[in-house]
């Protein structure tokens, strides 16, 4: 789960805005190929993207980053087959997953599905990582490896 | 016994391609409200808008010469309009302020401001989170809550097509709609128009044109005086949810039922009351979400409560009677508009597609990526 973009993809993320004072530790890990969602270690709320307060329990001094399984599950997902800035290839898959941890989250999925009918919910995926030019990596999911094989 | 507070005009600017400026529709579609009630640029103490600019009402205020006594410019995209009369209400019958006017203008179209991927704002989560994945903005949303919304249900798109074609059928009694005079459409040309983000289409989408409102409201007293049937503001609700696509846990489940539930428990109503319904029609699945969210059907029974027709002219529950955001007008933010329609259904003058007996009209306004809802119940003065 480390590569970048996987040959014939022709996946070019847009622009990563920089992390802030909230959001460093998040990306921090990304660049070591680690998922993490935050955790408040007093009242066990998960919470993703990282926030400067817990929703569970206010406290704003009990939040870490914590390491995630990778893995989830598609919530809803659909195919863009317009494309919202030029540099950029369709049809490609977008998608709300529910990490093993808790919350929703929002990624690609790769392959993109074209029809749109392939990533039902509920099913399983995980995490890989592409690499961005200054070190952070953008978390997107692939269908889970069979266990059959 | 609570004194009221009514709507005493309404009016549209210039609507489709016009070439004009924010400022001139704007200005259009207040005058014409104004003159509607028989009312000036001198009798306006409120102003609600947004859209003009950063300080968007006093802009119009600066811009219509008017020092007013109160303003108010909550954004809340498509929702917003049905927030400022539930505002407005408030502070006319807090004594602030006497007249109000609310309106709203775009020259989107003529412009060519409209963008697939939204408003880069990069100090926001949904910059760091969700941007880089190039989730279009707001289709993609949309698209989502069909896909989950059909799922869920079993339903189908072509179900769910219904609300466009049904649109279209009121647009044909509108002249001043967008596809007035281009026909009927059926379920299968929603299905085969091109894909925007699956399973919504093209026809699933709402128009990109021109457009502009305004309604003016005051005291039920001071509007028995004037030249119109006074329509009285009954009941209002509303419910913010979400900026992200993550935050909402289940996406079928309409945040409408709470902003209605709180509009006809002030109305004393209930949705069985209802005569005339007009929803933000963003995206088909938007109205048929917002159908659920008035309590129209159960949840889950939008799409067989549109089915054969009966959300057409003269079937029984007459909707988007203007021909909605999807063949009428969609100037970016169209809850004035479903103001302006809902009004003129209960004053009875909307020629061939009036329904008859109008007597309570649900105006009900969805901003964002099913991110504001806000509802408003009208009724004639009786
Ligand atoms: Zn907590």
């Amino acid at each position: 789960m480390n590569e970048s973009v996987r040959p014939g993809t022709g996946w070019s993320p847009a622009e990563v805005p920089p992390a802030d004072e909230v959001t460093a530790a998040f990306w921090q890990a990304t660049g070591e190929h680690r998922l993490t969602v935050q955790r408040c270690s007093a009242c066990a709320s998960v919470q993703h993207p990282p926030r400067a307060v817990c929703t569970g329990c206010s406290s704003m001094e009990h939040l870490a980053q914590v390491d995630a399984t990778g893995e989830a599950t598609v919530d809803v997902a659909t195919t863009v087959h317009r494309a919202p800035r030029p540099d950029v290839v369709v049809p490609y898959t977008v998608a709300r997953v529910r990490l093993a941890e808790g919350p929703l989250v929002l990624t690609r999925l790769e392959p993109p599905d074209p029809e749109g009918s392939g990533y039902a919910a509920g099913t399983r995926v995980v995490v890989h990582f592409h690499v961005l030019s200054d070190g952070r990596a953008l978390p997107y999911f692939r269908p889970a490896p069979t266990e059959e094989y | 016994m609570s004194a009221g507070v009514a709507v005493v005009g309404a009016a549209e600017s210039d609507l489709g391609v016009t070439d004009r400026s924010i400022l001139g529709l704007q200005t259009q579609a207040v005058t014409r409200a104004l003159a509607d009630a028989g009312l000036t640029l001198a009798d306006v103490d409120g102003i609600a808008t947004t859209g003009v600019s950063r300080f968007s009402a006093t802009q119009l205020a600066d811009y219509f010469g008017i020092t007013p006594r109160w303003t108010e410019s909550t954004f809340a995209g498509g929702s917003a309009y049905e927030m400022f009369v539930a505002r407005a209400a408030q502070a006319i019958e807090a004594g602030q302020c006497e007249v109000v006017v609310i309106s709203f203008a775009s020259n989107q179209r003529s412009a060519r401001s409209r963008k697939m991927s939204g408003v880069h704002e990069p100090w926001i989560p949904e910059a760091q989170f969700e941007e880089p994945y190039d989730v279009l903005y707001p289709v993609s949303y949309y698209a989502m809550a069909a896909r989950a919304y059909l799922d869920r249900y079993g339903k189908t798109h072509e179900q769910l097509a219904e609300i466009a074609v049904s649109a279209r059928e009121w647009a044909l009694l509108n002249p001043a709609a967008f596809r007035y005079g281009k026909g009927s459409i059926a379920a299968e040309d929603v299905l085969s128009a091109p894909v925007v983000s699956t399973p919504l289409t093209t026809a699933d989408c709402c128009l990109v044109t021109d457009g502009g409102g305004a309604v003016v409201l005051t005291s039920l007293e001071r509007a028995r005086d004037l030249r119109r049937p006074p329509v009285r503001v009954l009941g209002y609700g509303e419910r913010s949810t979400n900026t992200s696509f993550t935050a909402v846990e289940d996406l079928t489940v309409p945040a409408a039922l709470g902003s209605a539930g709180d509009a006809y428990a002030r109305a004393g109503i209930t949705a069985a009351d209802v005569d005339v319904v007009e929803v933000y029609d963003s995206f088909t699945i938007t109205a048929a979400l917002s159908l659920e969210g008035l309590s129209l059907c159960a949840p889950g029974e939008a799409l067989d409560l549109i089915a054969d027709g009966r959300t057409r002219p003269g079937g029984e529950l007459p909707l988007n009677t203007n021909g909605g955001g999807l063949s009428y007008c969609h100037p970016g933010q169209y809850g004035v508009l479903l103001l302006v329609e809902a009004v003129r259904q209960l004053r009875g003058e909307c020629g061939p597609r009036q329904v008859e007996g109008a007597e309570v009209a649900v105006a009900h306004g969805t901003g964002g990526i099913l991110s504001s809802h806000a509802t408003v119940v009208l009724g004639v003065d009786r």
